[in-house]
């Protein structure tokens, strides 16, 4: 097969780029300059998007011997990720801008411009696998998987995805970067939100969205317990910096319960308030039955929990076993079945909400 | 392999990668006052000589730099220091806005930086700079002026520039003119004494010689300040060791394309011909860029509406056919380029160009091979032109 390879200049996308080639693919290595100025983005190590990256990348291609090409999609990212980022915290949700660049970048304008140039598939260093039936299945590394963000690829993008390393821990994928000779064998893993230079996600929304005051309202009393500078700057279950300073009537630590943007106030209560036995998603992608036994995954890297999920054209419905706290809005759901092969995606779709319990209402 | 990347760079000639070797394995420093640095230095000098045979400069005006590069920035910036150093006044620029990025940055950092002002000379559809634009400049601002900069010969496009009608205007003020003619050198006929220029740019890699020497050939009189500091090796203006080997090389490779000038222009001209007719025919509506005359003989410069120009060269790269998009910035990010919007600031059209440029070794081969692949690629590139997915 003819592949493009995105190499982002990290190890992943090297060491299976150079799988593809073993694989005896006709392999094409494309850099994505996703930022309209590459030196605000994060330098080095951290990110996949500054010139140090492209360069990293370029060399790993001439390590493995294979053409190289840099494709500008940096006013598409601006657009599909970097707006719709901000746009969703104005409206109270916690996007995973992850998801939404593998949803309409990676796997949707990439793919599409390859698919047209002549190349069959799109290879990616994401751990995650994909079955011979097509389907999506987690990682051997359980701590690096990444279906979850990938968990939103229709099957059509599936069927043109290789994803090579899926069988192997980050630390075998470093171990074959340094036998393979390639430079960025022992660079840093890439973490966090690659266009926010400095890691504050906070101070760069204030930026983009200003100074709005509003209230915070405890969810018990009514009562009012301070002011923030912007709801936009708060997360479902976050407990830091909300700068109350009064203490709860029972003296244990406060949560933002919610977020309403229409009133610009954020609630805030107990932990035990937070939690949630019920998600809604919308926007559903689903391959499994209308009413099945699923594990549940709501955010990057969090738990799993088992659960009902009964899928509509409109959305999933999921009745977790037990109840869950820090359920965000924006952020993906993604249903799981346990598998030893891998456990396999049957489906996601974006939280709009989810219900507390009777107790906490 | 079809190498139409010429203009880029082009195969060394036999003839410099043997001067090379030879130079390269004598010892001596050609500032050096033993008998091995009386030889390098006689190298040095006797290359300094031919070059200024060839172009039509004394030899003292034959000042060796690093490349192009160096040899632009040393003319825009060392004249524009020199002359406002004489005549505080004298902070204004005037330079083709299709100029090599060497000069077009040069000029941008002395704007930014040393607080000149700058008069950006226009071009028509065909790249060529407009004369009463620059007249009108001259009758407003001869008193500020500083120092003029118009390539011979456009590196993208291909364009031949009227450079000795523009040094002759600039005469009349008694204003100094630096041409970059590292594209023309070779191509067509060049003198520099005739051609009236204060400081002209000429460089050994794209005319056979070795990359990373080059000169500029600057007028007895015209006064330049230093951009590097240090032993002053070329009469004071330039330091650095001599770089004996690629001096010879390049005097060597220079002389030779000089020397074929004139059936290089008529055989690959007539190659050039066909690479344009022939594509013409192929993608009937493609457009070619520059003028149709007034122009290289190695180069040839379209625009394939609906296709992405980076796209059209993945695409011929992997069909084993090399070529360019134009310019391309430090992260190999395709940018519209300048030139183009210069010409008719149509960013679609800048987006879907590619430059083909031919050079000593070219055959018809490498035109059918082209040829083959570009049909397809054209009508793949246009597939993938429309870059908006399918919404889910």
């Amino acid at each position: 097969m003819r592949v493009l390879a995105a190499m982002s200049g990290g190890v992943d996308s090297a060491v299976a780029a150079a799988r593809a080639v073993e694989a005896g693919h006709d392999v094409t290595g494309v850099h994505l300059a996703l930022a309209r100025n590459p030196q605000t983005y994060r330098t080095g190590a951290r990110g996949c998007c500054t010139l140090e990256d492209a360069r990293d990348a370029r060399r790993a291609a001439d390590v493995i011997g294979i053409p190289f090409y840099v494709w500008d999609l940096a006013d598409r990212f601006h657009e599909d990720v970097v707006d719709d980022f901000v746009a969703e915290y104005a409206a109270g949700r916690t996007p995973n801008p992850c998801v939404r660049c593998n949803e309409k970048i990676k796997f949707a304008a990439v793919l599409d411009r390859a698919l047209a140039l002549g190349f069959d598939a799109v290879v990616t260093g994401h751990h995650a696998r994909r079955d011979e039936q097509g389907r999506l299945r987690r990682s051997v590394d359980a701590g690096k998987d990444q279906s979850y963000v990938l968990a939103v690829l229709t099957p059509e993008q599936l069927g043109h995805s290789i994803f090579p390393l899926g069988d192997t821990t980050k630390a075998g994928v470093r171990a074959e970067a340094a036998r393979r000779g390639l430079a960025v064998a022992d660079k840093p893993d890439s973490h966090d939100i690659c266009f926010i230079a400095d890691g504050d996600t906070q101070g760069w929304l204030r930026e983009r969205l200003g100074s709005t005051p509003g209230e915070i309202v405890d969810a018990g009393s009514g009562e009012v317990l301070g002011q923030h500078d912007g709801a936009y700057g708060f997360t479902v279950g976050q407990r830091k910096g909300l700068r109350i300073e009064r203490p709860a009537p029972d003296g244990r630590p406060r949560y933002v319960l919610s977020i309403t943007p229409v009133t610009n106030t954020v609630t805030v209560g107990p932990a035990e308030a937070l939690e949630v036995s019920t998600v809604y998603g919308q926007r559903p992608l689903w391959s499994g039955g209308s009413r099945v036994r699923a594990e549940i995954q709501l955010r990057a890297h969090g738990e799993v929990v088992p659960a009902t999920v009964v899928a509509s054209p409109d959305g999933l419905v999921a009745t977790l076993d037990r109840p869950v706290r820090g359920v965000a809005a924006g952020q993906a759901m993604v249903a799981y079945q346990p598998d030893p092969a891998g456990d396999i995606v049957l489906g996601c779709a974006t939280i709009s909400h989810a219900e507390r319990l009777a107790s906490a209402a | 392999m079809a190498y139409l990347d010429h203009a880029a760079t082009t195969p060394m000639l036999p003839q410099a990668v043997e001067a090379y070797v030879s130079a390269a394995r004598e010892v001596g420093n050609a500032s050096s006052l033993h008998a091995a640095g009386r030889c390098a230095r006689r190298k040095v000098e006797e290359s300094r000589e031919l070059i200024a045979a060839v172009l039509g400069a004394r030899p003292s005006e034959v000042i060796f730099t690093g490349g192009g590069t160096e040899s632009d920035n040393l003319a825009v910036k060392g004249i524009f220091w020199a002359r406002r150093a004489a005549d505080p006044a004298r902070t204004r620029v005037i330079a083709s806005s299709v100029e090599h990025h060497a000069v077009l940055d040069s000029v941008q950092w002395l704007e930014e930086h040393e607080g000149a002002t700058v008069s950006w000379l226009p071009v028509d559809a065909d790249g060529t700079v407009k004369l009463d634009v620059l007249r009108a400049e001259l009758d407003a601002h001869a008193d500020e002026v500083a120092v003029i900069s118009v390539m011979w010969a456009n590196n993208e496009v291909g364009t031949i520039q009227p450079v000795p009608e523009l040094v002759a205007m600039a005469a009349e003020y008694g204003i100094p003119c630096h041409s970059d003619a590292i594209q023309a050198v070779g191509q067509i006929p060049l003198d520099f004494a005739a051609s009236g220029a204060a400081a002209l740019t000429v460089t050994g890699h794209k005319l056979g010689g070795p990359v990373g020497v080059g000169a500029l050939l600057l007028g007895r009189d015209v006064a330049a300040t230093p951009l590097m500091h240090g032993g002053g090796q070329e009469r004071d203006v330039r330091s650095g060791t001599l770089d004996v080997p690629g001096i010879v090389s390049f005097a060597t490779a220079l002389e030779a394309s000089v020397k074929a000038q004139p059936e290089f222009a008529v055989r690959v001209g007539a190659l050039r011909d066909e690479l344009i007719d022939r594509v013409l025919d192929a993608v009937p509506d493609a457009i070619l860029n520059g003028h149709r005359t007034d122009r290289l003989p190695g180069n040839a410069h379209f625009s394939f509406p609906g296709c992405e120009g980076d796209a059209l060269l993945l695409l011929l790269d992997a069909a084993g056919v090399a070529c360019s998009t134009g310019s391309a910035c430090s992260a190999g990010l395709a940018q519209p380029s300048h030139v183009l919007l210069a010409m008719c600031s149509d960013e679609e059209r800048a987006r879907s160009s590619l430059r083909l440029s031919l050079g000593h070794d070219s055959t018809k081969a490498d035109i059918d091979e082209l040829l083959a692949a570009l049909p397809g690629a054209v009508e793949r590139a246009r597939r993938a032109g429309v870059k908006k997915p399918a919404a889910r």
